[in-house]
């Protein structure tokens, strides 16, 4: 009944969203326009949002209730798992993430269309257009490949899902459900795929206007504006999906690292990298009317690669660890990705000459073209993630043979880009919309640049003897170091100027160029993250042994004692533990003791590998119980890794998450969006302010 | 070959069984060892996952058969290629160089940046060389930049004002 109704206000709500469609293009583009069309576009537009929240709920009621008669209740939950969980494992399954896919895109497209539209109504049919092309996609999906409301049906005999009563059928309702993978109840992993999806379906609104824009003809860059928030807000999101999703394997998958090239995390690395570049390159649009062909270009990549990496994660086509599902849906989502795509570019070829650059570039050191570099430097990750990721496909249809591409390939690949973009972030604070020369550039930059210097001399004498750690080192603090003279020759230059102490000058400072010093925390957080990412990639160290009771393990001058292993079931649960207490001793001072387990899930047949993890500034003690003997007082198997800085990773992620609520904020003053021209003058102004 | 690994898995287990740290002692190579170079392979059955952190039987077992393989003395690269001829070359974690087709992976990437790259710097030069054409015609006031620009925002500037 309930799963009869689910099904019925999907379909109601498919049926609506085709219908925003016609009426939008129509009432748009038909020889006599007509603004109440669109204007019922864009109800219909509002009305998803309610429906698909409807039919969410009763699936969410489905889940919640143990209604394992419906298949996709039958698969993600189990009666042993809590209530919280049945809930999220709403996008647990492929079918139900299509489902919450299709809710999200509602209430943004939704919130999108709420808002004053006054200034920019011609672009509201198009936006609705786009907005609810892609909704009609994933609601289609839901509807009729990915049922979440499918159920068992006992068919002479024989049990078989199916939506509807087949003839003389009943329904088969089983005992217990699948549960959830055990990987996947880690509260990382309850956060981490809304995360991302918010990411991914934020960046649907973004490519929605610039779509209008294109076909408006309006090519100005009102679109830019008006999705600066969105495409901002997009990328919190995604960026954060992607550190919780390396939280999660750092602490459920156990190998003792945080991101492991697997396709499924490039397919949401790719957007972000899009993404960034839009970020950077859309300013020079508003500050110097350049690039707007490269932007819609990055606008419309960002969107496919969101759809790409939807499909990536749901269609296993790519089997990874993360491809928990498999299914037929994957040529539907490629022919989606590529009408779509090749529909935008040659939206963008018929306005190339509209979108023409405003004035000139003047110099090769002007922070427009230090942006470019940027843009052609998150591109070239692009392109090796993805040739990365399609190669294996390309190797398998050619030639018959399976390869892998695994890290090596990308880490050897992408270092140095990383390296580049790095010395980047030292250099273009310092240039100057416009042109910078050599000699001012060298004049801004060489007390940080000699200091950076000092600083890596300091790590070669005491820290590292490592070159390419060095070099990453100096870097880092180049960066740093250039960053923070940027907010001190920003703070004295107002305190000249107003005659306020330094702590107002900063946040007044701060406060009213939230873009461009939000900008600069998210480099300094960057930063943190990649001394973290240094120090476990160059300076990891692991070992593994097994130890008897009372036997120890010296790694890196700590000392671990193996002291007993107990299992026990805990039936409430559903799971077996089995937990190894082990001593830490650091030069023979008692640190601790250390709980490596593993937790085997009856219903589900799974391990989960939990480490012990002793976490500091310093380094992290990683411990890894890997095997065991049946009678414990014989012995077990460690894997023992200790992870120099990986925690500057974390704390790296918690300042960037500021940075960007801050430079996201929306400001007091709604009107301050001041003109291009007014903003150039006040970035001058501040970039010549020492 | 089989016999040998078989007897010496035997011998593993029954170490294990009796003294329990059998693994430091004798001729045995340590686990380090084992995972110096399983870490170089990836499991042949579940994607994507190193062959020194694969938790599953199978994987537990190709391991000892590196330790096997070590205790007689093979090479790391002997070892890597007797998974290589098993289970082809899906097992080395990039592929390798050995086939011509799989050059294509190593130089695509370095060919579209570099075009990239080209295009990029041309189009710079292009930008920050005035144009002697392109003069002639901001000559006459049509595609004029800097003027214009004075022009909106004083524009702009009187809008203001006038708010």
């Amino acid at each position: 009944m309930i799963a009869e109704f689910g099904y019925g206000i999907a379909l109601v709500s498919f049926i609506v969203a085709v219908y925003s469609i016609v009426a939008a293009v129509y009432g748009a583009a038909a020889p006599r326009k007509s603004a109440s069309l669109v204007e019922s576009a864009r109800r219909a537009m509002l009305l998803t949002f309610p429906l698909i929240t409807l039919s969410a709920a009763a699936l969410i009621y489905l889940l919640v209730n143990n209604h394992f008669e419906v298949s996709f209740v039958y698969e993600v939950t189990s009666i042993s798992m809590p209530t919280y969980l049945k809930v999220t494992a709403w996008w647990g399954g492929q079918a139900g993430s299509l489902l919450f896919w299709s809710w999200l895109l509602a209430a943004f497209a939704s919130a999108v269309t709420l808002r004053k539209w006054d200034r920019d109504i011609e672009f509201l049919p198009w936006v609705i257009m786009i907005s609810s092309v892609t909704l009609v996609f994933f609601l289609g999906m839901v509807i009729f490949y990915e049922n979440p409301f499918t159920r068992f049906w006992l068919v002479n005999g024989n049990v078989e899902p199916h939506m509807f009563a087949p003839a003389n059928a009943t329904v088969f309702t089983p005992q217990d459900g699948n549960g959830l993978n055990p990987l996947l109840r880690h509260p990382g992993m309850v956060i981490h795929p809304p995360m991302l999806y918010l990411g991914f379906v934020s960046y649907v609104i973004p490519y929605a206007f610039a779509m209008a824009a294109l076909i408006t003809g309006r090519t100005d860059d009102r679109w830019i504006r008006l999705t600066r928030r969105w495409s901002l807000w997009a990328w919190l999101f995604l960026s954060f999906g992607l550190v919780l999703g390396g939280r999660w394997a750092y602490d459920v998958l156990g190998w003792g690292g945080y991101w492991g090239w697997d396709p499924v995390e490039i397919a949401a690395f790719m957007p972000w990298l899009t993404g960034t570049a839009f970020l950077h390159s859309v300013m020079i649009q508003e500050k110097r009317g350049l690039l707007k062909h490269w932007n819609m270009i990055l606008v419309i990549l960002t969107y496919a690669l969101v759809i790409f990496g939807t499909f990536l994660t749901r269609s296993g086509v790519l089997s990874s660890v993360h491809a928990f599902a498999n299914s037929p849906i994957g040529p539907l989502f490629m022919t989606f990705v590529s009408a779509t795509l090749i529909a935008s570019i040659a939206l963008v070829i018929y306005r190339w000459p509209d979108l023409r650059g405003e004035t000139e570039m003047k110099s090769m050191l002007s922070r427009e073209a230090l942006f470019l570099l940027n843009n052609l430097l998150f591109m070239s990750v692009l392109v090796i993630c993805f040739w990365g990721v399609i190669f294996p496909l390309i190797s398998e249809l050619f030639t018959g043979q399976k390869v892998t591409v695994g890290p090596p390939f990308y880490e050897r690949a992408t270092a140095p880009i990383f390296a580049a973009l790095m010395f980047l972030m030292g250099v273009a604070p310092l240039s100057a919309w416009g042109h910078s020369t050599l000699k001012t550039l060298g004049r801004a930059m060489w007390k940080s640049a000699l200091a950076a210097l000092v600083v890596t001399v300091v790590l070669f004498a005491t820290y590292t003897k490592n070159f390419i750690a060095l070099i990453g080192f100096f870097l880092i603090a180049l960066v740093l170091l250039v960053t923070f003279q940027e907010f001190w020759r920003g703070t004295r230059a107002r305190q000249r100027s107003q005659k306020e102490n330094f702590f107002t000058s900063l946040s007044r400072l701060m406060g009213r160029n939230r873009r461009r010093y939000g900008g600069y925390i998210i480099h300094i957080s960057m930063m943190l993250m990649a001394i973290g990412i240094l120090g476990i990639e160059i300076f990891q160290t692991s070992t593994q042994g097994s130890l008897a009771q009372g036997e120890a393990l010296d790694i890196s001058g700590y000392t671990i004692k193996y002291r007993e292993l107990a299992s026990w079931d805990d039936q409430g649960k559903g799971v077996n533990f089995t937990r190894a207490s082990l001593d830490v001793y650091e030069n023979g001072i008692y640190l601790g003791e250390l709980n490596p387990r593993i937790d085997f899930y009856f219903d589900s047949q799974q391990n989960m590998t939990i480490p012990g993890n002793r976490s500091t500034l310093r380094d992290d003690l990683y411990i890894l119980l890997v095997d065991w003997q049946p009678v414990s007082n014989m012995g077990a198997t460690f894997k023992i890794f200790v992870n120099p800085l990986v925690n500057w990773l974390w704390i790296g992620s918690l300042l960037f998450l500021l940075g960007v609520i801050f430079a996201a904020w929306p400001d007091r003053d709604a009107t301050e969006e001041t003109s291009r021209r007014g903003v150039t003058r006040q970035a001058s102004q501040a970039s010549a302010a020492d | 070959m089989k016999k040998i690994f078989y007897t010496l898995t035997f011998i593993l287990i029954l170490g294990v069984m009796f003294t329990g740290a059998a693994f430091a002692q004798g001729e045995l190579p340590t686990d380090d060892e084992v995972n110096a170079v399983a870490h170089q392979l990836y499991c042949p059955v579940c994607q994507n996952t190193p062959l020194d952190v694969c938790p599953t039987d199978a994987c537990r077992d190709w391991r000892e058969q590196i330790r096997g393989m070590l205790a007689e003395g093979k090479t790391e690269d002997e070892i890597l290629q007797y998974f290589v001829d098993q289970f082809g070359d899906r097992v080395l974690s990039a592929p390798p160089v050995s086939t011509k087709f799989n050059w294509i992976i190593y130089i695509i990437p370095p060919l579209i940046i570099l075009a990239g790259a080209i295009i990029l710097f041309r189009s710079l030069k292009e930008w920050t060389t005035p144009k002697a054409t392109e003069a002639a015609a901001v000559e006459d006031g049509s595609g004029s930049s800097s003027p214009s620009d004075d022009y909106v925002a004083r524009l702009e500037e009187e809008l203001k004002k006038q708010k």
